[in-house]
């Protein structure tokens, strides 16, 4: 993996300029991820029983709805509550199109996949609180019916 | 009362699936199988992000933040964070922490909102999957619809929140107080 390439060089390079520096760093990584940790639980925990709820293959079924507008709803309100990795979404999601179904659905689904994130709600509270991380994902859910609309209007899938 | 919590939560949990093992109940069985995956494969990530972000903490100064991202900073500090977002890997549970830290080093409101809804639409790995299984244009009309839209909300929630004097808190500090309404001034 480069990710972990390019932390190694780096902290490498730390190392030989500044042994304490490295040390402290490394403290400090310990220190933040500890705090965090049991918030990282509870994700945890929700991801397990929400993926039990809706597996992959049953959310690709609710997506493959004929009318668009109740499809765009479901694909968000999915979207929302799902948590799942770009190498599972997209691929996915290319069946379906090959399927027939709109760009304007599955940018609904991605969009709010991407920007809307109840399951990390735990994890944002810690940082933000409950108040400001629902409004947070409530400008994510907004933005992403914008940009499925738009997508919906350049795909020539809804007219104004 | 919120450190306990997840502890009494985590008892029950693990007792579940450790008996649904026992005896067999697919479902728990499951269940416990998605945690294993998904913990293992944030595993893979955590620790380097955590380490990139203590090196962050060392080697960055208070000033170079404040300069760049800071109250006075201008608008290139959005592009900064564009840039930080797109390489940002895992999901937004690394950007949280990230968010954090840029916060605690001077950026200001409207910046660290802003990479957080970035890191969440531009990460690189996920726009080249995107735009491979869903072709360039879908791509193109996502990023430029959802950037300038992140940014003015950003700016906007930004704002509203500094001037309301509302604070981000770090996990260890909050732990004691019950929820975050109380950051908040009514």
């Amino acid at each position: 993996m480069i990710f972990y390439g390019v932390t190694a060089v780096l902290l490498l390079a730390s190392f030989f300029s500044d042994r304490g520096k490295t040390v402290k760093a490394l403290k400090i990584a310990w220190k933040k991820f500890s705090n965090i940790l049991p918030v990282f639980i509870v994700m945890l925990v929700l991801v397990s029983i929400s993926l039990y709820l809706l597996p992959h293959e049953l959310i690709m079924d609710y997506l493959g709805e004929e009318d668009l507008l109740r499809g765009m709803g479901i694909a968000m309100l999915v979207g929302s509550m799902a948590l799942m990795p770009g190498f599972i979404v997209f691929p996915l999601c290319g069946i379906l199109r090959g399927q027939g179904v709109p760009y304007m659905v599955l940018s609904a689904f991605t969009t709010t996949l991407m920007m809307v994130g109840l399951i990390t709600l735990p994890v944002e509270k810690a940082y933000f609180g409950m108040k400001t991380a629902l409004i947070r994902n409530g400008i994510g859910f907004v933005i992403a019916v914008m940009v499925a609309v738009v997508t919906g209007l350049v795909f020539s899938e809804v007219a104004l | 009362m919120k450190a306990k919590f997840p502890v009494i939560l985590i008892i029950v949990y693990a007792a579940f699936i450790l008996f649904s093992f026992m005896s067999g109940y697919q479902p728990g069985k499951d269940i416990g199988s998605n945690f294993l995956s998904f913990t293992l494969s944030m595993l893979k990530i955590l620790p380097g992000a955590f380490i990139l972000i203590g090196l962050f903490q060392v080697w960055v100064s208070r000033e170079r933040v404040e300069k760049h991202l800071g109250e006075d900073s201008s608008i290139m500090s959005f592009l900064w964070v564009l840039l930080l977002a797109g390489t940002t890997v895992g999901g937004l549970y690394v950007a949280f922490p990230v968010a954090w830290a840029l916060y605690e080093k001077g950026a200001r409101l409207q910046v660290v909102l802003a990479y957080l809804g970035f890191a969440a639409i531009c990460r690189i790995p996920m726009i080249i999957l995107e735009a491979s299984f869903m072709g360039i244009k879908f791509t193109m009309v996502r990023m430029f619809v959802s950037i300038p839209l992140v940014m003015i909300s950003s700016a906007l929630l930004g704002r509203y929140l500094a001037a309301r004097n509302w604070e981000m808190t770090s996990p260890e500090s909050s732990a004691g107080k019950e929820e975050g309404s109380d950051r908040w001034v009514h």
